[in-house]
């Protein structure tokens, strides 16, 4: 037990590629610098234009240089920004914890011990994505409807943990399968019961690829757009949904629209940016061989 | 194990945090309360400016709480269809137009509003321009009533005008030929300029808009009175043919994804010498801080004809509420403030005169100076085409629907975009104008037969 | 006694492993039914709780893909059984709209799967700024759909006022209508762009936790570079990959986000795949039952294309787990 422990800290990240310690000039980082640059450019622009007047904003030559204003800022707050806000922090936070509370368990018996027709099961979860929400979404809406649920923020809490679970439970039970099954033989030949041996060895290992996979799920549930739209009204409303109701039929509003889509990706982009190194230490699940 | 210990705690601590904030978020709404009035608008500046403005309505209606949802027009629509259709109450006040009224008015989708109007002193139901009133009612009742509306006209640059040496016949009676336009067009087509902009963006709404109006003036139609569709007849051959060339030959780059917002882009970038599109578009062009530099250059001409005068389209974003809506009183309480006389003095007085809402009541044109000094090149103009246009009898033949720029029966959401699809592919070269009709022709068959065999 | 030095691992893991092979044995052999339950149990609350969840709104898909219903023409309910079925059949849009939805999520897939093996492979380099760069690479991902398809439609790709036209006109490239010309490459542009970040993520921790010694050991053998990254980085990367591409191709399945607010399916129906021609059908024409029909049909043909995909992957798999 304790050499495996031994083995985790000692991570690949310390491994000896480190070496050549980042001082060092290299053409390929200069390549990598150009596709992080042009991947990350249309975000830049995006927040570029959420400074600018809108005659500014759609212009040739596109414009670099102009008087930055905040009114496209004031006028995405003025229309409430508050409750889609809180909404979306709901619907997501909620939803993730319940893939959670829901998908360790089932990834678990569906990897360290396995149960006949596995693949079955895992095939039945896969094949729940199948159904194009928007083939579904009559019948959703009309159960959804008489369950009287409509416009309120628990339906779609129950939904994304429904369109979130096959893949959680997908990738965490990779997670399992990376723990070497004597481990948790050895701890129950033991005498601990199953329980104890789950939470106190296996999920500390697991924890990392738990913690990327609820990273994702966070990701494509703050993103939904589809089943928000069309399950909500005024009262669940989330981030998404708000962003569209910039877009104006008539009159311009790229520049309003690039600050209320700045505003409803803050929240995830923040969230990516600081637990990306959870996420590539979760997801590679070989770190502890 | 600290770190577990840890871990629980703040997984405790997000729950618990998750749990409080369900209470200030949408979770669980137990029946509204009986002042709460649930307003489902599109995202136009006009609405957007009444949405600003309804803390007054609060104010002067203490008690009263306001929700307001805002979507672009596509999702809006399929919304709020969606909710009246199934008889939901999620919504007090829908937004509608003049394609859904009369056809809801008749399944018994929404309150009569008349009755209301009736019994509003100083509402002046009969202060509405006179063919926007018929065309949001059923029966003799109105069932919406106009937030705001348009009709279509040419709008150009007239300093451009002048350097091509181009002269305009300057008779109040004037309506100019389509042909004429497209000479005009060709003319002021440069290398970085287009000489006219129209859409050609897929949708029943948008590239459909202007060529119907286009196909009505040329003697075309979509059916018959036999229900006979008339999408590949000669007539529709000419007037798409017509319009595709034009744009090939002197529009802009880019047509078959140009809508209304494009168009306006391009006009107020002095990208296109020409434009024919909505009346409304002068709210964006005529605003001094978005465009200062076309102050006092455009010109406005009535929808050019060819066959049938008066072909400009009609248009009208309208407020109804549905039959199963939680409170009706309340709904029309706000209704009313939206589209009374007082909001356009409202908005003037606080927003800018430009920004009043145009189009739907006479008395904007005729009762208020402030309106009238600046709108001097485009006021009369709208006024006179909304009034004359013909939704009853839009085309030279006889036909057995109403509208201008659409077909007023449900069927048209769908085989107006199918249509519209094909006519953009042929605006973006990809298939020949008359492949495009002939798979159009396909589907307005299939309409046509369900309405001979009611 | 169980996880000894490198050297040894090998044949180390090899007896560890056949040990378990033995004792999982043991304990399979007639295994009690409550042992059995037990082992199931962890999997009810995840199972029951999605078949609740979405096999009731699928058998009312069902139920209504047999009517003949028109939302706003009341009273047009009526039962048609298989009519709706023969009519998505014979609709040659609908099959042309399957044709593009297969070549989406086929050419995003990959496209995004090899762009982020190359960039991964240039992250896993160290140099200046690295986490910077990998910062800003992820941020796509990031991104709500709907708003990184806007950002792209409207400040990119405009013909008129798009940086990219922008950027053609300094090299005397003429304006190109993208969208009109190219729809469904433009909407596979914009998807790639999304996805990129996600697969380069996954095949990045396999970079990572990929062990040296053993490349190491190939140099100094005289491997080059190239025979290295083949037989040794690759096989091991093949999981991470595999993973990437199931979840990237079980999500765009279902991707609408960037064709509603990209190119609305046109023209023509040059772009639009299944969803949203399923919408349109929806909430345009509100035939509900034209539309379950094709919600039915796309659920057929994706578990047939799934389960054979899905086998190839489990054996796969199931080959790992033994050697665990």
């Amino acid at each position: 037990m304790t050499t495996t422990a031994e083995r985790i800290t000692a991570t690949p990240d310390a491994a000896p590629a480190r070496k050549k310690k980042s001082r060092k000039f290299s053409p390929w980082g200069v390549v990598a610098w150009l596709a992080g640059l042009g991947f990350f450019f249309p975000v830049f622009w995006m927040v570029l234009t959420s400074f600018k007047q809108e005659s500014d904003a759609a212009t040739n030559p596109p414009k670099l240089f102009f008087v930055p204003t905040l009114d496209q800022y004031s006028a995405v707050f003025n229309q409430g920004i508050g409750p889609a806000m809180l909404n979306s922090v709901f619907a997501t936070g909620m939803s993730t914890i319940l893939v959670l509370l829901l998908g360790v368990p089932a990834a678990f018996a569906l990897s360290l011990r396995p149960v006949r027709k596995t693949s079955d099961a895992l095939f039945f979860f896969m094949s729940t994505k199948m159904l194009p929400v928007v083939a579904a979404i009559l019948p959703l809406y009309v159960i959804v409807s008489n369950i009287g649920l409509l416009d309120n923020i628990w339906a779609l809490v129950v939904l994304y943990t429904s369109m979130n679970l096959p893949i959680a439970i997908w990738m965490m039970r990779s997670f399992f399968l990376e723990v070497p099954g004597e481990l948790l033989e050895a701890a129950s030949l033991d005498g601990a019961s199953l329980w104890r041996s789950v939470r106190e060895v296996i999920l500390p290992l697991v924890s990392p690829g738990i913690a990327a996979t609820a990273l994702i799920c966070v990701i494509f549930a703050w993103n939904e757009f589809f089943l928000a739209v069309n399950l909500t009204a005024v009262n669940a409303q989330t981030m998404p949904v708000y962003l569209v109701g910039f877009i104006a039929g008539e009159g311009q509003y790229w520049a309003v629209l690039s600050a209320a889509a700045t505003m409803a990706a803050l929240p995830v982009i923040l969230c990516g940016w600081f637990a990306q190194n959870k996420l590539v230490r979760g997801l590679s699940f070989g770190a502890i061989k | 194990m600290k770190l577990t210990m840890l871990r629980k705690l703040s997984v405790c601590l997000a729950a618990a945090t998750l749990t409080l904030t369900a209470g200030c978020a949408g979770a669980g709404s137990l029946g509204s309360s009986e002042n709460e009035v649930t307003i489902a608008l599109v995202s136009n500046s006009q609405m957007a400016d009444a949405q600003k403005l309804s803390s007054e309505f609060e104010k002067a209606n203490p008690g009263i709480k306001l929700k307001f949802i805002s979507l672009s027009e596509n999702q809006a629509r399929a919304k709020i269809t969606m909710s009246t259709a199934m008889g939901g109450s999620q919504f007090d006040v829908v937004m509608i137009s003049n394609f859904e009224t009369p056809q809801w008015a008749k399944d018994g989708w929404l309150l009569n509003l008349s009755d209301y109007a009736k019994n509003t002193p100083g509402y002046d139901e009969a202060d509405f321009i006179p063919s926007l009133r018929d065309s949001l009612s059923y029966k003799g009742n109105m069932y919406s009533v106009p937030f705001y509306g348009e009709s279509s006209f040419l709008m150009y640059r007239k300093d451009l005008f002048e350097q091509a040496g181009i002269k305009v016949n300057p008779d109040p009676s004037y309506q100019p030929t389509w042909q004429e336009v497209a000479d005009w067009a060709k003319t002021l087509k440069t290398d970085d300029r287009a000489g006219i902009c129209l859409r050609g963006k897929p949708g029943w709404g948008e590239v459909l808009a202007p060529l119907d109006t286009v196909i009505n003036t040329f003697g075309g139609r979509w059916f018959d009175d036999q229900w006979n569709a008339k999408l590949n007849s000669p007539e529709v051959k000419e007037a798409v043919n017509f319009y595709v060339n034009t744009i090939k030959e002197s529009g802009e780059l880019g047509a078959s994804s140009t809508g209304f917002q494009e168009c306006a882009n391009l006009f107020g970038q002095g990208q296109t010498a020409m434009w024919y599109d909505a009346t409304s578009a002068v709210s964006v062009l005529e605003d001094p801080k978005t465009y200062p530099d076309l102050v006092g250059k455009i010109g406005y001409l009535p929808a050019p004809i060819v066959k049938k005068p008066n072909s400009g389209w009609l248009y009208t974003w309208a407020l109804g509420i549905p039959k199963a809506a939680k409170n009706p009183d309340g709904a029309w309480k706000f209704i009313s403030w939206m589209t009374s006389k007082d909001y356009m003095k409202l908005v003037g007085e606080n927003l800018g005169w430009a920004r009043v809402p145009p189009g739907s009541r006479t008395s904007t044109y005729t009762e208020l100076p402030e309106y009238e000094a600046i709108s001097k090149s485009y006021g009369p103009l709208t006024l006179q085409s909304i009034t004359n246009a013909t939704p009853n009898k839009p085309t030279v033949q006889p036909v057995p629907y109403t509208g201008v720029q659409f077909v007023g029966i449900p069927e048209f959401q769908d085989l107006g975009t199918r249509v519209s699809q094909q006519i953009s592919a042929a605006i973006a070269g990809q298939k020949s104008v008359d492949d495009a009709l002939a798979q159009a022709q396909q589907y307005a068959e299939v309409v046509g037969k369900s309405y001979q065999e009611k | 006694m169980t996880l000894t030095a490198d050297t040894g691992a090998d044949t180390g893991a090899k007896e560890v492993a056949e040990r378990v092979r033995k004792i999982r044995e043991a304990q399979d052999v007639g295994v009690s039914r409550a042992e059995g339950w037990r082992r199931r149990g962890p999997l009810l609350p995840a199972l029951i709780f999605m078949i609740a969840v979405t096999q009731v709104p699928f058998l009312f898909t069902l139920y209504y893909s047999t009517l003949s219903w028109n939302l706003v023409r009341p009273g047009s309910r009526r039962f048609v059984g298989l009519n709706n079925y023969l009519a998505v059949i014979q609709d040659s849009q609908f099959w042309s709209v399957a044709g593009n939805t297969v070549i989406l999520i086929v050419g995003v897939v990959l496209i995004s799967a090899l762009l982020g093996l190359l960039i991964a492979l240039l992250l896993d380099r160290a140099f200046l700024g690295r986490g910077a760069v990998r910062t800003l690479l992820i941020t796509p991902f990031l991104i709500t759909p709907v708003a990184g398809a806007l950002i792209w439609k409207t400040t990119i790709l405009d013909p008129n006022n798009g940086i990219l036209n922008w950027v053609l006109s300094l090299v005397g490239i003429g304006p190109v209508d993208w969208i009109g010309q190219f729809p469904l490459a433009m909407v596979m542009v914009e998807l790639i762009w999304q996805w990129t970040p996600f697969m380069m993520l996954l095949i990045l921790a396999g970079l990572t936790s990929m062990p040296r010694d053993q490349l190491e050991a190939g140099r100094v053998d005289g491997a080059t570079a190239f025979q290295l990254f083949r037989e040794l980085t690759l096989p091991h990367l093949r999981r991470f990959i595999e993973l990437g591409v199931v979840l990237g191709a079980v999500y765009l399945v279902n991707t609408f986000d960037a064709i509603f607010m990209m190119t609305q399916g046109g023209p023509g129906v040059a772009s639009a795949n299944l969803p949203f021609y399923i919408y349109q059908r929806a909430f345009l024409g509100f035939d509900m039952g034209q539309a379950a029909a094709m919600g039915v049909v796309v659920v057929i043909f994706t578990m047939i294309i799934a389960s054979f995909a899905l086998r190839l992957i489990f054996k796969s798999f199931s080959g790992k787990e033994e050697a665990a």
